[in-house]
């Protein structure tokens, strides 16, 4: 496979790459915020979700809010809703709610080559609004742009951040009140739990993601004798791990093979 | 949830956030010049694959809504929203689909 030839010398930059590179800060602002309306199709729904069973385990509107400004991450804020729900100790949904969003930390790690030279008070800002749209999407920009500068970066980091958070937290809010409206017989029960698999199908990318989902499921279904929750930090764990090794396993063959 | 006062929600509610900010914050805000070891970087690759997962697998084959029985409509529906999330790689499309196929399987058996 002729692979060097398509790395792009300094000179010859498509002309997507040309405009990105002549936008203001300001303008690469309205350009990730434009590029992020497609999910708000995702956000505003899983949003409308979460106000809804929260308003089912009985919190009330100002703690709804409270979760999707102060937390804002979709899969923690329902997994706290859920234990919440089976009376788990205040510790374990901490921890579990925390836990959820491990990956935060790959994500500020991932961040660190593209937004690390940003000033201190932008590096706050942008942690607070790392989550798992802003991320995909501006280090997909920022790789097929790598001559950008910090504040072009920044910029369209925080336009993809405003229309991602700003729907999810008026969604939830929404979900919260239109929830006391919502027949009994729509099995919201089963909303959370359909949330959840539904995004994993997504993140099968590889054999390894479909070997450490496979161990969470099996895991997660011996270790339910477990009290509360506890399951769960056996089962993931071991899942991560066995990520991991077929990860390991994947790349010695691919060494062998080339 | 009868158990918990208010004061105990906020303060599941704060010090989850402050957490995940913490580790939002960590490696941008504090080592912004030290690269992160590699197993530390494997490991974290699967954290999203390997909790949501071991999270609603349970829900799945014991739904709170039976008093725990295997319920034939939601392993269905489980099925459904596993595959088209895998197929189509659309979170929505997923979900939408999961939730019809629940609806029907709950008519139809339930």
């Amino acid at each position: 496979m002729p692979a060097t030839a398509d790395i792009p010398s300094g000179d010859d930059l498509t002309p997507a790459q040309i405009r990105a590179l002549n936008r203001s800060p300001r303008q690469a602002f309205w350009h990730g915020l434009v590029q992020s309306l497609p999910f708000m199709l995702v956000l505003v729904p899983f949003g409308l979700l979460f106000g809804v069973v929260a308003a089912e385990a009985g919190l009330g509107l100002v703690e709804v809010l409270g979760f999707s400004t102060l937390v804002l991450a979709g899969a923690s804020q329902f997994t706290a809703v859920q234990l919440l729900t089976d009376n788990a100790p205040v510790l374990v949904i901490i921890i579990t709610a925390i836990a959820v969003n491990l990956r935060m930390a790959m994500y500020s790690a991932s961040m660190v080559p593209w937004l690390g030279g940003a000033t201190p008070g932008q590096k706050r800002l942008i942690a607070y609004l790392l989550i798992d749209q802003t991320f995909a999407l501006s280090v997909q920009h920022y790789e097929k742009h790598p001559r950008l500068s910090i504040p072009q970066r920044v910029g369209y980091f925080l336009g993809a951040s405003v229309a991602c958070c700003v729907p999810w937290v008026v969604a939830s809010g929404l979900g919260h009140v239109l929830g006391r409206t919502i027949p009994e017989g729509l099995a919201l029960d089963f909303a959370l739990p359909i949330t959840f698999l539904a995004m994993i199908g997504p993140m099968l990318r590889t054999p390894a993601h479909i070997a450490a989902a496979l161990v969470a499921i099996i895991a997660s279904l011996v270790f339910s004798f477990l009290p509360s929750g506890l399951g769960l930090f056996v089962a993931a764990p071991l899942a991560m791990a066995t990520g991991a090794w077929v990860e390991v396993l994947m790349e010695r063959r691919q060494g062998v093979r080339a | 949830m009868s158990g918990y006062s208010d004061l105990t929600i906020w303060a599941i509610i704060l010090l989850s956030g402050l957490g995940t900010y913490g580790l939002r914050w960590s490696f941008l805000g504090a080592f912004s010049n030290r690269p992160m070891p590699v197993w530390a970087q494997r490991l974290l690759r699967y954290t999203a694959v390997a909790v949501l997962p071991a999270i609603a697998a349970p829900l799945v084959a014991w739904p709170a809504a039976t008093g725990g029985a295997p319920d034939p409509a939601r392993l269905i529906a489980a099925v459904v929203t596993m595959g088209v999330g895998l197929v189509t790689r659309n979170v929505l499309a997923a979900i939408l689909t999961g939730m019809a196929a629940l609806y029907l399987g709950l008519y139809l058996i339930g």
